[in-house]
């Protein structure tokens, strides 16, 4: 957990992963669209994975991945995401790290 | 008319023990003796070719009345009686008792058939007659009773199954009684999904008409609103029996079997694409607000990209599953390693099917918020009425005329 809590508050727009999950790839699409470059964290080759995972699910993310953090905060899994764009919630979160072009 | 009457008057339900008939008959009558018959008895039937049929086990003379149809058209007097048809029958039933594969020559023989007394004739007519309708409602009630049978026999089914995932058990042991129970689950699921789609279509139908209704009575926005939250429920519900079916088997939802073509036509993931319905839904709800016209195009962008994004995971998705398939040499014995690989894949397809409902309810949620209670109301009718087209264009194609082939 601790490292889960370290991990998150380095950068912006946190996203755990598994490099197998093509959920996970969609949702890197999505930021990629959006301007963004999250920082990614493959659990699966990590080799703290495991524990990874575990505390993942402790703080709620059922998946456990894609797990998305902004600005140290939990936003959730896919479904979470998802809603928050369509509900034009994610934009403004995402500001502050979006690419400046 | 009377004409076409006659044609059906004269059921020819002849059965090979009863008459023996010759091939063919040559039968003349002429337009002129018409009105005659009743008195004279003595008639000349115009060229017909009737050939009854050998296999006439089942009382279907339809091709027979055609072509009597066909050849009373010539006569001027429409009103034959049933007389003229009872003599043709008369004149049919001699020729079976005195000759046999003998062409009639009408002119010899005409004095002789009428004077047989045709009290005979008309009772075994009629007998036919009754014994074509009785066998008519036996075949009626016997497809009934395979209905039934076959409802019955799912049910039967999804109750063995359930009772079996109850127990643990499966009937037998080893491997293969497994795989059965497995693959049995999945047709209980699915043969389950269809019966629950069939009642959420009527249920939908019903809602459709109370929308139509409601919009055009006075009725006030709180009981308005309730009938659009009642609409969007009814959308959502379909959402979850999709994620049932989905883990059952989840190919079943990705190729829409349930629907009709044109519906599948238009699937992306497994349902409706949000952006493409936004598209259909929104200039049918004017007016719009600047606010609203703005926040609808917000909507419809970030649907786009959540869909992109989507869209792309699931080519990643067949790229992965076709390389695992691939991996290694070809030619080889076993490849259970490749295709366990690609199994677990699989898994993935469940999320991304979900994930694409998902997005679906929440367009629907989101749209509820812009819109006023009206509006809301008005798309729903929309929606659904979109949705009906689409079947019925369905239906329309499935039964265009065809060239033969």
């Amino acid at each position: 957990m601790d490292k889960v809590v370290r991990l998150v508050s380095e950068r912006g727009v946190v996203l755990f992963s598994k490099s197998t999950c093509c959920l996970c790839y969609a949702v890197k699409i999505l930021f990629q669209e959006l301007g963004v470059t999250p920082t990614v964290h493959e659990i699966d080759q990590d080799p703290e994975g495991r524990e990874l995972e575990r505390a993942l699910m402790r703080l709620g993310c059922k998946a456990p991945v894609p797990a998305v953090f902004i600005g140290g905060k939990l936003v959730g899994s896919t479904n979470e995401v998802m809603s928050l764009h369509l509900s034009g919630g994610l934009i403004p979160l995402l500001k502050p790290y979006q690419a400046l072009c | 008319m009377g004409l076409r009457a006659a044609g059906n008057l004269f059921q020819l339900p002849f059965k090979q023990k009863d008459f023996k008939l010759p091939n063919a008959y040559n039968i003349n009558l002429t337009c002129t003796k018409a009105t005659s018959i009743i008195s004279s008895r003595s008639m000349d039937f115009p060229s017909a070719q009737f050939v009854p049929s050998r296999t006439m086990g089942n009382y279907e003379p339809i091709h027979q009345i055609g072509m009597w149809g066909e050849n009373f058209k010539s006569i001027d007097n429409p009103d034959i009686s049933a007389s003229v048809i009872v003599d043709v029958a008369n004149k049919l039933e001699n020729e079976s008792e005195t000759t046999s594969h003998e062409m009639l020559a009408p002119s010899s023989k005409h004095d002789q058939e009428a004077s047989k007394p045709f009290d005979k004739i008309q009772r075994r007519l009629a007998q036919n007659r009754e014994a074509a309708r009785k066998s008519r409602l036996r075949k009626k009630a016997y497809v009934q009773q395979l209905e039934n049978s076959r409802l019955k026999l799912i049910q039967l089914e999804q109750e063995l199954e359930r009772a079996r995932q109850q127990q643990g058990l499966y009937v037998g042991g080893g491997l293969e009684a497994g795989h059965l129970g497995i693959s049995s689950a999945v047709n209980s699921g699915i043969a389950a999904f269809e019966m629950e789609y069939e009642r959420w279509m009527e249920e939908q139908n019903k809602h459709m008409c109370e929308l139509r209704s409601a919009l055009h009575a006075q009725i006030s926005d709180i009981e308005l609103h309730i009938l659009v939250e009642t609409g969007m429920s009814h959308y959502f519900e379909l959402f979850r029996l999709k994620s049932n079916v989905a883990n059952a088997d989840v190919f079943y939802v990705m190729s829409g079997t349930w629907k009709t073509s044109v519906e599948r036509f238009f699937s992306w993931i497994g349902g409706f694409r949000p952006s493409e319905l936004l598209k259909v839904l929104v200039p049918k709800i004017d007016p719009l607000t600047d606010q609203q016209i703005l926040e609808v195009c917000n909507l419809k962008q970030s649907c786009q990209q959540a869909e992109d994004a989507l869209s792309q995971g699931m080519e990643k998705l067949q790229e992965t599953v076709s390389a695992s398939l691939a991996s290694g040499q070809m030619g080889q014995v076993t490849y259970i390693p490749q295709v366990s690989m690609a199994m677990e894949k699989f898994e993935a397809l469940v999320r991304f099917v979900n994930q694409a409902d998902h997005l679906r309810q929440e367009t629907l949620q989101q749209m509820s918020y812009i819109l006023t209670t009206r509006q809301s109301a008005r798309a729903l009718l929309v929606l659904g009425e979109y949705i009906q087209r689409l079947q019925a264009l369905s239906t329309l194609w499935t039964n265009r005329p065809r060239e033969p082939a």
